[in-house]
Parts: structure tokens; C-alpha cells; sequence
């Protein structure tokens, strides 16, 4: 008799895991809601006229539009790519509006205070704790918050703009600062290079625009915070970020969007370029819409990220946390042309349910002695599939080129996948190129330790994979690493920080 | 015009002929062979198992197919003496695709034991043969298999029936033999019943100064609880073009070991593919390339983990001297429910000179969280610190250089489990670093 | 407290434990003793309830409760306390997280409000002056790129924030050098009251030199075959384990 109970309880404790994993994949999405504002949204369907009505609306520069036109014109010739190791749902190009203006109804070039910005608007930031307010702001950091296609309202610019500094949205910088925007934009992603830059270039609406002049530290952490909200628009940001000789800037991005039964489209581009002796350092906590437990909905995160180290010691840091998304694809990716300039890239991808995770970087060493380090961790849980995917890249010049990576994977549950896809080419004889890659369920001994020591399964779970993440969550600036911690346990359980 | 057309061409032309020359079961797979063959065509370098090798360029120039099966002059035994010292083997030659029946070896193999051609096992071992050609080497998914099968007409079998263990290592030496430019497509057969023991080591060859292209196929089937080693070793010339697609299939509790060394060639292109798909089963790939000149290595490999408590090992190194391009892929696949696998991929390159190119591709795929895998892959250089040592001892640069890379490849050899062989091939890979290859076979163009 | 009967079990279908009893009371120190093999890691591992070992047949009761019913967290809450013989990494977690999650669930279980962070913070502090534990050891990572004598004296720090009611001590003495044993079991001399016990298992007289148990038990192939004072000890240290597998081999 007794024999049969003690039995049942080392089953008891398997099922007790089982549960948690299950309690995980049904773990809510907090962001879900929608904001009711007025917002003009353009017919659905793309086509030239539809690009040409976008320029027209921003009120851009013909060369502007003319870059746009060959962006479409090269996006019509080409396919979406099929080398992800992800299901990609059929896209209708034509079933989705490419504009959407939640300030209609404000002034034309934006607010000029707060009281011009509908209140729902307002309200919908303050939500998601990024008050627009300067005075509530997080201290020491400017937003810049764009909703739909639109930027809504950019924080601490005069402040900024006395140390020379241009902090603003895309659509203003093509305005008032066009010879720098020309100069740079799609100088680091071509609109040639891949199906969704090229569509990207084509119908990009807004994102936030960044220059650092020669020898300035940007006092404070820059910031946009990006949201979906309008029906069947798709999201296309775009970001440009120049850091000139001797500057520095930290850089956050932050992203939500209403729970939908339709995907969400984003696709973006993100373009930074780092002159000499300049620092960079861009942080992403992500957090689109992911689907719900039977993968319904959730946003396509089709994204587009590089980095230039143009000038000598110049340096350029990526560090991701990504919990939301159906689909991700991106690449936050670094060409290393100044010589000893280093690149980082750091990465915490979780999924859940039945999300797909295609992510990495590309280290593309051309100068010499330059340095780059990856660190990758992917936590995968409920039906979902994370990838790593990454190139390390050294071309027959770059003498002493030096790379790190080190890839590892954690399962939890079953039904999910882990894969790690590393790609080195390596073409010089003083380089040092090394990778590694482990995967493995969380372990039974950590477990029964935390266990013996008095902490529930569910518990030690969490504390386990925060401190699995740790590497990373430790490279992001103070609030966003808070943000990213209780992000990860929204994601996966809740727990002690 | 399309490199694949030519052989669209040669084949319809000379169906007749083909099926003469090959066996029954053989000539029943052509048919399909050709569809998917001219569907797929050859693959571009877009396609992700072929990103490193261009195989359209390897097909393009003309070759000859000795298709009405001629014989060529030759008398292996003479012109060729590949012993490795202490290791008494029980020596057989394939020239070309042809099984060398004129003198077999006088030792006997165990009773049941079968080592001959492969058109005549059809004959001989029928249900044998027709269970298991091309079941694994499919021909859908593959053009090099879909052209092999298309146009072979022989090669080897080899057959250990249920609970027989030979003793006696089994050497087949490939000879690549003709006065013309020629293309051969051999086809080989290894079963291996439950409980089986075999150890086999292939030696490939190349006689003469003509370009040579090789499509090989082999297809191993190692059932429960048996074990085999396989070691190959190419050592032929730069005009040597070798596609070889190796399938292995492991019953429960079964246990393989793959050996492959390059230690010279032209361009090779080595697939394997292993499905372990009985508990329990072991595999372990030891790789190691020793390239210089305009050569090309490409290892490409997917373990498919189907079977839980499983294990898998890699280990793979190259040493890229000259201009050579070195090319690894590794693929770890552990599907849903293959719970408890364990497996190891480790890639560990040299890139000597500024010219040489290597590219390596280690991947991990995995469905089942019960598992304990690993990867990890370099690229890098001799250890400066190490050379300046030697030389401060009084070793000249070259010597110490020589003594490390031989020490890098040293972990491969010693894999080996045959120590006759270990023996062997660290003299050979010794002889390699120092520019001299054992014997080429007067060739003219190893120098 | 602690009352074990007829304690059978088994890893992986080997069956290690073959009919254990032992009684311990409030305030008793025993020291188990035995061989590599004999059943000693087993026996403390089944009484925390590591998932790995499985029970075939017996009871063990603590304070009155079904032990072998409880989840391992339970018993922890119980009071039971097992210092690993090979003590886990966690990489990541810091000491303090960790041990804030252990201390507060325990205080949950007993119904009682989670500690504040000052009140924790100074009982960490307090606690690790019993083993001289290093603060920096402290905001380390649990046993990350500890030697190992300083994860044998984290575990000694655990137990004093932990305060059990019976502590398991597995071989803690191994791998310890003279001084670093003298702080550990200094540290645990010190925790003692007379209602705590422990049921220490060691190789050496070394350990029981300081923590002076009242009963010695000698394990052998599964089961407890000889029982005595602490003289019993004195005369293994002397004599070895032989005489007494011949005398247990004779009855």
C-alpha cells in the first residue's frame, strides 16, 4: 500500500512540472489593449500610388520619393526569403493598410505641448509606463513614442539639442535636416538587401532619428518606444542613428502592440553608423503581441538591424531581450570596417506557446585587429521554436581579427525546439574565430537543490533561467534591465526578481 | 547549356546499354532516378547542403563513361602496394566501378561472409540486395544520388549474416584507372545483420594523369547490436573530382564508427548521412583533412537522432594550407520524443597561410528537451608562444610548425581504434606536413 | 523525531537501502558510518527526497508526519536540512536572491509574511560570521567558482539561515583541510540547541572529534549492521571496517 503512494509522488512531482510548464504557456499578455483615438488610415493595398501618397503625406523631398520608388520597384522583383526556420503565414501585401495616423486632428508638424496630443493618446503611454510627460519621465532618459506610423510626441529635445545633439523623429530629421539624412539613409542597409529592407524602404512611415556630434556624450538614454495600435496596418519603422568622431549615445527601443486575431506586420530597418573613437550602445526589449496559446495573432517581426564601424576604435553594442513576437526574424548585424573597432551582441530570446524565434547577429570583420562577441541565449518553451542563426565573417585583410561566440539553448517542456545555426567563413591566417553551442533542459540536480533548500519547482524555474539570462539582462541600462527581468517572468512564471 | 543536359543525354541515349552492364534490381530504380534527377537538376550553391561546393562546375567538362564496360588494363596487385605494415588484411580492388574478381584473396572469410561485386550479389543475395538498395539513398531529395542511380552499373557488396564477427579487416582498395578523362559511378552495399561484426577500410586511389569525376554511393545497414568500423582514406591527385554520399542506418543498441581521412585530393565532397533510429545506438565521425595547393574538402554531415538514449560524436579537423577552401557542416538533429541523446560535434580548423579559406557550419537542431548536446567549432592558428618555445630549444621554425599541425590532426588519428592503422596514417600525415605523399602512383602531379 | 523502518530503496533498479532503522531524538547527534557503497549517500538523499532514488518499501516518519509523503520542498519546510555532499552550481543566481526564495517560501509554509529586504539583508550578514563566510562569497553565484571548502561552509551558512531541526550532514569533512573543517563544524556546534539533531555520515573520526555524537552506526551493504557509543567510532579509526563485516558476516 505504501509502496503505491511513494510511487505516485515521484510521479506527483513530474506532473507538478508538466503543470507549471502548461500555467507558463498560458501566462497573459499584458499589453493587450487598444487605445480609441482618431486615426487616419490610407486603403488598404500597396501599389506606387500608395508609396507615392505616403511621401506625399510626410511632404518629402523628391529625391525621398525617388529612393522609395526604387525600393518598391526592386521589393516588386523579388521573393519573400524561405532560409528561416520558421512557418511563415502567407503574408497578403494586399491586405494591409501602410498608414496610419493616430494624430490626425494635431498640427500638422507635430504637438507643440502636451495639450494638443489626445488624451486617449496620453493615456495609452502612460499604460505602458512611458509617460510623456518630461517632468514623470524616467529620470535621465528622452522618448521618442511612435504609434503606428506616426511619431507621437519626442521628449527632451530642446534639452538635448544644446549640446548639438538631434534626437527626433525620421519624418522631422527629413525636414530640417535633409543633407544629413540623405547622406546616411539606406548607406547601411540597402534597400537591395533583402525582400523586407526593400519593402521597408519603400513604404517606411516613421522611427526616430539620432546625430551625435564630434566629441559629445549624450548626457542621457535615448529612447523610442514603438506601438501598434490601428487594425491591419503594418508597422515600418524606420531608425537612423550617427555617431560622429569621439561621440557616444546609449540607445533603448521598446515595443507592445494590442492582442489581435491577425498578425501584425513589422518590418523594420535600423541603420547606425559609428565614426571613429564613437561608442553605441542599442538595447531592444520586445515585446509585440505574441499570439495567443493556440498561436492566433501576435505580430510579424520581420526586422532588419546593422551596424557600420566605420571609423577606427569605434565601438557598437547590441543587446536584445526578446519575449514577444509570433515570428522573429532579425539579425542584429555589425561591419567592422574601422580598424580595432570591437561590435558586441547580446541576446536573451524567450518563446512560448507557439511562437517562432529566427535571431543572431552577422560579424562581418574587414579591419584589422577588430574584435567582436556574441552571447546567445534562447529559452524555449510550450510548442514554440527558437533559432540562433549567426555568420562570423572575417575577410582576407583583417589581420588579427578575433571572434567569440557562445550559443546556448535551454528547453522547457517537450513540444519546443532549440536549434543553433552558426555559419564561420574565415579567410585569414592570423585570425581567431571560436564558437560554441550547448542545449539542455534545466537541470534536476539545480532543481532538487532549490528544492531541498525549501523553494517550490515552480519557483526555482524562474530563479534558474533569470540567472541563465543574467550575462545579458546585466549589458542593458538600469530600468530596461528591470523591465527585461519582469518581462521574463511575465513570460515564463511569476517569481521573485 | 545546362551541365545536367549531358547527362539527360547519355542516359537516354545509351538506356539499353546501361541496363546491360547493371543487374536487375539496379535497372528498376533508373527510371525514377532520371525524373528526379531532371527535375532537381544539379543543386546551385543556394541550397543549403551544397552551399560550399560548386557542383555545376564539377559536372560541366565532358568525361568519359565506360558504359559498354571495357576492361582496362591493369594488375592492381602489381601496380599497386597500399599495406599498412602489421595489419594483415584481406585484400580486394575495385577498379573503377569494377569488383577485381581476377585473383581474390586466398584467406577465407567466415562462412556467410559475402565481399564481391555488386551486380552479382543481385544474383547471389536477392532479397538482400532488393531490400536495401537505395532505401537510403534516396533519390528525391539528392541529385548526386538521383545521377547514380541513373547510370550505375556496379560496385561493392558486402554482407556479415546474423551474429558473425570477422576478425580479419576487410580492405578494398578504389582504383581510379584510364587513358582518357573519365567519369565513374560506383555504387556500395553494406549489410550488416543483427549482432554482426565488421571492420572495413577503404583506400582510394588515382593511376593515371587524366581527370577523374566520382559519383560514390554507400548505403550501410548496421543492424541491432552490431558493430562496424569503417575507415576511408583518399589519397589521389588534384585532377580527382570525388562526390560520395554515405547513408547509414542504425538498428537498437548497434554501434558505428566513420573514419575519413583526406589526405590528398582535388575536390572532394564527402556526405553522410546517419539515422540512429534504435535506442541505444552509437555512432562516432572522426574527420581529418590535410589540404594545400588549389584543393577542396568539403564534409558535410546530418546525424538524425530518431531514437531516444542514443549517442552521437564528432570530431572533425582540417588544416588548410596554400589556397586550399575547407568546408564543414555538421547537422544535429534530435527529433520529438528522441529523449536522453546525448551528442558532441567539435571542428577544430588551421588556416596556415592568408590564401587558404575555411568555412565551418556546426548546427544543432532540437525537438526533445531531455538532451545533452554540444557544439563548438574554431578557426585559428598555431600557438606562437609554442613555436617561439621550439625554437628557443633549437627547432627550426618549419620543424616546430611541422611538430603542431601534426599534433592537431594527432587527435583525429588517434581516434583510430585499429592501431595498425593509427600507426600507418601518422607516418602518412607525418610524410604529408613534410611534402611528400607515400605513393600516388606516379601520377606526376602529388609532388 | 526522526524514525526510520524498514528502509528499502533503489536507484535505477539496484536495490542500495535493504531494510534501514534508525531513531533519532530531539537534541541527538548520530554519526553514520560505512564504506564507499554501502548506502550512506543513498539513505540521506531518500530522506530529502531526491526524485532519482526510489522507495520500494518502509516508512520514516518526522515529528510525527509521513516524511516519504512530502514533497522535498515540504521537508525542507519541516526541518529537514541535507548538506550536500557535492553542493550544486546555479550560475546566475546570487546567493542572496537564492536564499531570500528559500527563506521566504519556508516563512509562507509557516504562514508568516515574507521578510523585508533590511531585515534579510542583516540576517544574511549575521549568519555568515557563524562559518566566516566571505561577504563577496555571499553575492556570488550559488556555489559558482567556489573551492571546495567554501561550498562545504555555504552549506553551513544555509543551514543557519535555514535553521533546521535535523540536519543531514553527507560527508561534509571530504575535501576539507584542517582549518577550514574547524570553521565548519565550529559553525554547526554553534547552531546547535537542544532540540536540533543530526545524523552526520563520515569516513574519519576527525569530523566526530569536534562534533561529538552520542550514537555511532556502522552501514554495510544496505542495512545498519553494528550500533554503539562514540568509542565506536575511536575503534574504526583504529581497526577498519573489517572486523566488523567478519562479526556481522558470523551472526
Amino acid at each position: 500500500m505504501k509502496e503505491k503512494e511513494i510511487k505516485k509522488e515521484t510521479v506527483g512531482n513530474a506532473e507538478e512540472k508538466n503543470r507549471f510548464v502548461r500555467e507558463v504557456a498560458q501566462k497573459k499578455y499584458e499589453y493587450g489593449f487598444t487605445t480609441d483615438v482618431q486615426t487616419e488610415i490610407i486603403d488598404r493595398g500597396l501599389d506606387e500610388d500608395v508609396v507615392r501618397l505616403i511621401s506625399a503625406k510626410k511632404e518629402e523631398p523628391d529625391w525621398l520619393l525617388e529612393f522609395r520608388l526604387k525600393a518598391f520597384n526592386y521589393w516588386q522583383t523579388q521573393q519573400q526569403p524561405s532560409w528561416g526556420h520558421l512557418t511563415l503565414p502567407e503574408i497578403d501585401y494586399q491586405a494591409i493598410s501602410y498608414y496610419a495616423d493616430p494624430t490626425k486632428g494635431m498640427k500638422k508638424d507635430g504637438p507643440k505641448s502636451l495639450d494638443e496630443i489626445d488624451p486617449e493618446l496620453m493615456k495609452t503611454f502612460d499604460k505602458l509606463g512611458i509617460p510623456l510627460e518630461e517632468r514623470l519621465a524616467l529620470s535621465g532618459t528622452a522618448v521618442d513614442a511612435v504609434m503606428d506610423s506616426v511619431s507621437v510626441k519626442t521628449t527632451f529635445k530642446e534639452k538635448l539639442s544644446e549640446r548639438g545633439i538631434i534626437f527626433c523623429s525620421i519624418s522631422e530629421a527629413v525636414r530640417e535636416y535633409p543633407d544629413l539624412v540623405r547622406q546616411y539613409l539606406g548607406s547601411v542597409v540597402p534597400y537591395r538587401d533583402n525582400y523586407f529592407a526593400a519593402l521597408n524602404s519603400a513604404v517606411f512611415s516613421d522611427g526616430s532619428f539620432v546625430y551625435i556630434p564630434k566629441g559629445v556624450r549624450c548626457p542621457m538614454e535615448l529612447s523610442t518606444y514603438f506601438r501598434i495600435n490601428a487594425r491591419n496596418t503594418g508597422q515600418f519603422e524606420r531608425t537612423l542613428i550617427v555617431c560622429d568622431d569621439g561621440g557616444y549615445v546609449s540607445y533603448l527601443e521598446g515595443c507592445t502592440a494590442p492582442m489581435r486575431d491577425e498578425n501584425q506586420l513589422h518590418a523594420a530597418i535600423v541603420e547606425i553608423v559609428v565614426n571613429e573613437n564613437a561608442e553605441v550602445k542599442y538595447s531592444t526589449v520586445q515585446n509585440w503581441y505574441p499570439g495567443d496559446a493556440e498561436g492566433k495573432g501576435g505580430v510579424l517581426n520581420l526586422v532588419t538591424k546593422r551596424g557600420h564601424l566605420r571609423g577606427a576604435n569605434s565601438k557598437l553594442s547590441w543587446t536584445q531581450v526578446e519575449t514577444g513576437s509570433a515570428i522573429t526574424w532579425k539579425y542584429p548585424s555589425c561591419i567592422l570596417s574601422g580598424d580595432n573597432s570591437q561590435a558586441e551582441f547580446y541576446s536573451v530570446a524567450v518563446t512560448n506557446n507557439y511562437q517562432q524565434a529566427d535571431t543572431g547577429t552577422k560579424m562581418i570583420h574587414l579591419g584589422r585587429n577588430t574584435k567582436s562577441t556574441i552571447i546567445s541565449k534562447g529559452i524555449s518553451a510550450g510548442k514554440s521554436q527558437n533559432s540562433y542563426r549567426g555568420l562570423v565573417r572575417v575577410a582576407p585583410r583583417a589581420d588579427g581579427a578575433r571572434n567569440y561566440s557562445s550559443c546556448d539553448s535551454l528547453l522547457l517542456g517537450s513540444d519546443c525546439g532549440a536549434h543553433t545555426f552558426p555559419y564561420m567563413d574565415v579567410r585569414n591566417d592570423t585570425a581567431i574565430v571560436e564558437h560554441e553551442a550547448t542545449t539542455s533542459k534545466i537541470s534536476e540536480e539545480q532543481l532538487f537543490y532549490c528544492n531541498q533548500r525549501g523553494i517550490p519547482t515552480e519557483e526555482a524555474v524562474g530563479l534558474i533561467v533569470n540567472g541563465y539570462a543574467k550575462d545579458v539582462i546585466n549589458k542593458l541600462p538600469m530600468e530596461f534591465a528591470v523591465e527585461a527581468q519582469k518581462l521574463l517572468n511575465v513570460s515564463l512564471e511569476g517569481t521573485v526578481g | 547549356m545546362k551541365s545536367e543536359q549531358q547527362y539527360i543525354d547519355l542516359f537516354t541515349a545509351n538506356r539499353s546499354l546501361i541496363d546491360r552492364g547493371g543487374a536487375e534490381i539496379m535497372n528498376a530504380c533508373r527510371e525514377k532516378a532520371l525524373a528526379d534527377f531532371a527535375r532537381q537538376g544539379f543543386p546551385s550553391q543556394k541550397v543549403e547542403r551544397y552551399k560550399y561546393t560548386d557542383v555545376n562546375a564539377a559536372f560541366a567538362p565532358d568525361y568519359g563513361v565506360n558504359l559498354s564496360r571495357l576492361e582496362f588494363a591493369v594488375n592492381p596487385y602489381e601496380a599497386f602496394r597500399c599495406d599498412v605494415p602489421n595489419l594483415s588484411t584481406s585484400l580486394y580492388f575495385v577498379v573503377n566501378d569494377t569488383f577485381w574478381e581476377k585473383s581474390l584473396p586466398t584467406a577465407t572469410l567466415p562462412e556467410g561472409v559475402a565481399v564481391c561485386s555488386l551486380r552479382q550479389a543481385a544474383e547471389a543475395f536477392p532479397a538482400q540486395v532488393a531490400e536495401c538498395y537505395a532505401r537510403l539513398a534516396r533519390t528525391e531529395k539528392d541529385s548526386i544520388n538521383a545521377l547514380n542511380t541513373m547510370l550505375v552499373q556496379d560496385g561493392l557488396f558486402v554482407y556479415v549474416p546474423k551474429g558473425v564477427a570477422v576478425e580479419r579487416t576487410i580492405q578494398i582498395v578504389n582504383l581510379l584507372r584510364a587513358d582518357v578523362d573519365l567519369m565513374v559511378n560506383r555504387r556500395v552495399l553494406v549489410v550488416l545483420e543483427d549482432g554482426a561484426q565488421a571492420r572495413l577500410l577503404f583506400c582510394d586511389h588515382a593511376m593515371d594523369d587524366r581527370d577523374f569525376l566520382t559519383t560514390q554511393v554507400v548505403e550501410v545497414f548496421a543492424g541491432e547490436n552490431s558493430n562496424l568500423e569503417l575507415y576511408e582514406l583518399e589519397e589521389t591527385h588534384v585532377k580527382n573530382r570525388r562526390f560520395s554520399n554515405m547513408y547509414v542506418d542504425l538498428q537498437r543498441g548497434s554501434a558505428v564508427s566513420l573514419y575519413n581521412f583526406t589526405l590528398h585530393n582535388g575536390l572532394t565532397r564527402n556526405r553522410t548521412d546517419v539515422t540512429l533510429s534504435g535506442e541505444g545506438a552509437e555512432v562516432g565521425l572522426y574527420g581529418g583533412v590535410i589540404a594545400d595547393k588549389e584543393q577542396r574538402v568539403d564534409n558535410n554531415t546530418l546525424i538524425d537522432h530518431r531514437a531516444g538514449h542514443c549517442t552521437s560524436r564528432q570530431l572533425y579537423k582540417y588544416v588548410m594550407d596554400g589556397r586550399s577552401v575547407g568546408a564543414f557542416a555538421g547537422r544535429v538533429l534530435v527529433r520529438h520524443g528522441a529523449q536522453h541523446t546525448v551528442s558532441e560535434e567539435r571542428n577544430a580548423n588551421l588556416c596556415a597561410t592568408s590564401e587558404a579559406r575555411m568555412y565551418a557550419q556546426p548546427m544543432l537542431e532540437i525537438y526533445a528537451d531531455d538532451v545533452k548536446c554540444s557544439h563548438g567549432s574554431t578557426v585559428g592558428q598555431l600557438n606562437e608562444q609554442a613555436l617561439f618555445y621550439m625554437q628557443q630549444r633549437g627547432i627550426s621554425r618549419e620543424e616546430a610548425q611541422m611538430l603542431l599541425k601534426f599534433a592537431f590532426a594527432g587527435e583525429v588519428i588517434d581516434a583510430i581504434v585499429l592501431e595498425a592503422l593509427r600507426d600507418r596514417l601518422r607516418h602518412l600525415v607525418e610524410k604529408r606536413f613534410r611534402g611528400e605523399l607515400s605513393r600516388c602512383s606516379g601520377c606526376g602531379l602529388c609532388k | 523525531m526522526l524514525e526510520i523502518k524498514d528502509l528499502h530503496a533503489c536507484i535505477n533498479g539496484k536495490e542500495i537501502l535493504k531494510g534501514i532503522n534508525l531513531t533519532v531524538n530531539a537534541g541527538e547527534i548520530h554519526a553514520l558510518m560505512g564504506q564507499n557503497g554501502a548506502g550512506k549517500s543513498t539513505l540521506s538523499n531518500v530522506l530529502v527526497g531526491n526524485p532519482a532514488y526510489e522507495v520500494t518499501h518502509g516508512s520514516v516518519t518526522f515529528n510525527g508526519k509521513d516524511l516519504l509523503a512530502m514533497k522535498p520542498e515540504e521537508r525542507a519546510h519541516e526541518g529537514l536540512f541535507l548538506s550536500f555532499q557535492q553542493p550544486v552550481e546555479i550560475p546566475g543566481v546570487s546567493m542572496v536572491n537564492f536564499m531570500r526564495a528559500a527563506v521566504n517560501a519556508k516563512r509562507k509554509y509557516k504562514g508568516l509574511e515574507p521578510m523585508g529586504a533590511g531585515d534579510f539583508l542583516k540576517m544574511m550578514r549575521e549568519k555568515r560570521k557563524i562559518v566566516e563566510l566571505d561577504s563577496k562569497l555571499a553575492n556570488r553565484s550559488v556555489n559558482e567558482g567556489f573551492s571546495g571548502g567554501e561550498k562545504k561552509r555555504n552549506e553551513i551558512f544555509q543551514m543557519a539561515m535555514l535553521e533546521p531541526t535535523l540536519s543531514i550532514l553527507d560527508e561534509t569533512d571530504s575535501g576539507l583541510d584542517v582549518d577550514a573543517l574547524r570553521i565548519v563544524a565550529e559553525g554547526f556546534n554553534k547552531l546547535r540547541t537542544p532540540e536540533t539533531s543530526a545524523l552526520v555520515i563520515t569516513h574519519y573520526q576527525r569530523l566526530l572529534d569536534y562534533l561529538k555524537p552520542d550514537v555511532v552506526h556502522v552501514l554495510m551493504d544496505g542495512r545498519i549492521v553494528k550500533t554503539g557509543g562514540p568509542d565506536l567510532a575511536v575503534e574504526i579509526e583504529k581497526r577498519g571496517f573489517d572486523w566488523i563485516k567478519a562479526e556481522a558476516e558470523a551472526d
